[in-house]
């Protein structure tokens, strides 16, 4: 092999970035993400639903929600249709947050074990009695 | 035609990834096994191909020159296009990689009429192949969200800078679209432009259907047809910690592009897709041009046995005396 120094750090740096999630995580076991529905609101609930069906809200709850940002900020209306008929008041925080008073078990489960970070929280605050429970 | 061939090649792979799990059901080979055979090809293939390039001499320098060779002090010596050191060749190679230089000459040539040959500036393959490369490694320091835990705060920067604009949610990622834009020029331009398409080969057209595939499957999965991303985790954290786990109920379209990716990575050693590692190889850019500074001996030279003519004169002298011819020694 000629410049066989050169070469075998070449290769080295190559191995090093291509293998990088191999090595980083030998030997470390990820808890995985397992969002809590367990607070005082929903278990009271005589019917556990949440505005639309579970399968729904777990992949389309962004989109949602983003519909309800410009529904209720755009163009002032606040009051959500869901598909079963029922009407809803459009507000993250008396909404979706009365129910899933519980933020860090809830949301930050996923987003954080996904890595997303949602800028509702950009403009929102996280009520103190929600970051109290836990 | 080559594109034909290509895109079916690719149809085949989406169908035979869309059979193998929607049908059979086989997640366990297409998202466990056939992702540590690929990326095993993968590493291994681009090692090998690597030394065996480094196996070839190079016994001279050859660089490929566009200025003035390091000359006397007072005429200027164009250091980045033609370098006599290896700071030079650094900075040459580092414009080489990271921005295309050489491309950013490309020139089109058109014959008008006359006959007259023309020369005009195109830089729209500079301006696409750069938006198509970056786009590519920003998405793929993007997937270290799904490989990492916790995740490097670099991939979060990324991941805000790119989603800046924050249309929608989830928010859109500009790369993703740029990249897909960028690998339709570059696949438009094989078609539209006589002489390309001339010398486009199938090895030409299948990268890129297969990355514009792999690129549409992406955009699919993360604003249309949404899978389940914290078992797309648990999947891909199970690939990285060799500890594999198969969770139920991802979405298809996820072992589609997994699958997609495989192939590229599988097939990745064996293409020209080996540009990655040849750009660093390139004897024409990462040489000095040295040759009047130092002498490159050729390590293959053969020991050769010289007879001199002193030696000659030495063994024949008595003969030519005879015969009248002058010697140099009497």
């Amino acid at each position: 092999m000629y410049d066989g120094g050169k070469i075998i750090l070449g290769i080295a740096v190559f191995l090093a970035f291509a293998t990088f999630p191999f090595y980083s995580n030998m030997g470390r076991t990820v808890p995985k993400a397992e969002p809590k529905i367990d607070t005082p609101v929903i278990q009271q609930m005589e019917e556990k639903e949440c505005v639309e069906p579970k399968e729904f809200m777990r992949a389309e709850h962004m989109k949602l929600l983003n519909e309800w940002r410009d529904s209720a900020l755009r163009d002032a209306r606040r009051v959500y249709v869901s598909s079963r008929g029922k009407r809803y008041d459009i507000s993250l925080q008396n909404t979706c947050m009365k129910c899933h008073s519980n933020k860090s078990k809830f949301c930050d489960e996923c987003h954080g074990y996904a890595a997303v970070k949602p800028y509702c929280w950009d403009c929102h605050f996280v009520k103190e009695e929600a970051r109290d429970e836990h | 035609m080559g594109a034909l061939l290509s895109l079916s090649v690719v149809i085949v792979l989406v169908l035979i990834a869309l059979a193998g799990v929607g049908g059979a059901d086989l997640t366990l080979l297409f998202g466990v096994v056939i992702p540590y055979l690929a990326v095993a090809t993968f590493l291994a293939g681009v090692v090998y191909r690597v030394v065996k390039w480094a196996r070839s001499p190079v016994p001279f320098h050859i660089p490929t020159t566009c200025g003035q060779q390091k000359s006397l002090p007072w005429i200027k010596h164009s250091r980045l296009e033609n370098p006599s050191s290896t700071i030079g060749v650094i900075g040459r190679m580092a414009l080489e990689v990271l921005l295309f230089r050489s491309l950013f000459r490309n020139l089109k040539t058109e014959l008008r009429e006359g006959p007259r040959l023309v020369y005009g500036s195109d830089k729209w393959l500079w301006l696409a192949g750069l938006v198509f490369h970056w786009s590519f490694l920003i998405v793929l320091i993007r997937h270290l969200r799904f490989f990492t835990h916790p995740v490097p705060s670099l991939v979060f920067l990324i991941d805000s800078v790119d989603g800046f604009l924050q249309i929608g949610s989830p928010h859109l990622l500009m790369t993703g679209l740029l990249l897909l834009l960028a690998v339709t020029y570059l696949f438009l331009r094989r078609v539209f432009i006589p002489q390309v398409r001339y010398i486009s080969l199938p090895a030409d057209y299948f990268p890129l259907f297969l990355i514009m595939a792999i690129a549409a499957s992406g955009i699919l999965m993360r604003y249309f047809y949404k899978v389940d991303i914290v078992k797309v985790k648990e999947l891909t954290m199970g690939l990285a910690s060799l500890n594999p786990t198969v969770p139920e109920g991802i979405g298809t379209i996820f072992y589609v592009h997994l699958f997609l990716i495989c192939t590229l990575f599988a097939y990745f050693p064996f293409s020209k897709l080996m540009h990655m590692g040849g750009v660093f190889l390139s004897p024409t850019r990462n040489l000095t041009n040295n040759s009047r500074m130092e002498r490159h001996v050729n390590p293959w030279n053969y020991p050769v046995k010289v007879h001199t003519y002193e030696e000659y004169e030495e063994e024949f002298r008595e003969k030519m005396k005879q015969a009248g011819i002058p010697v140099e020694k009497e």
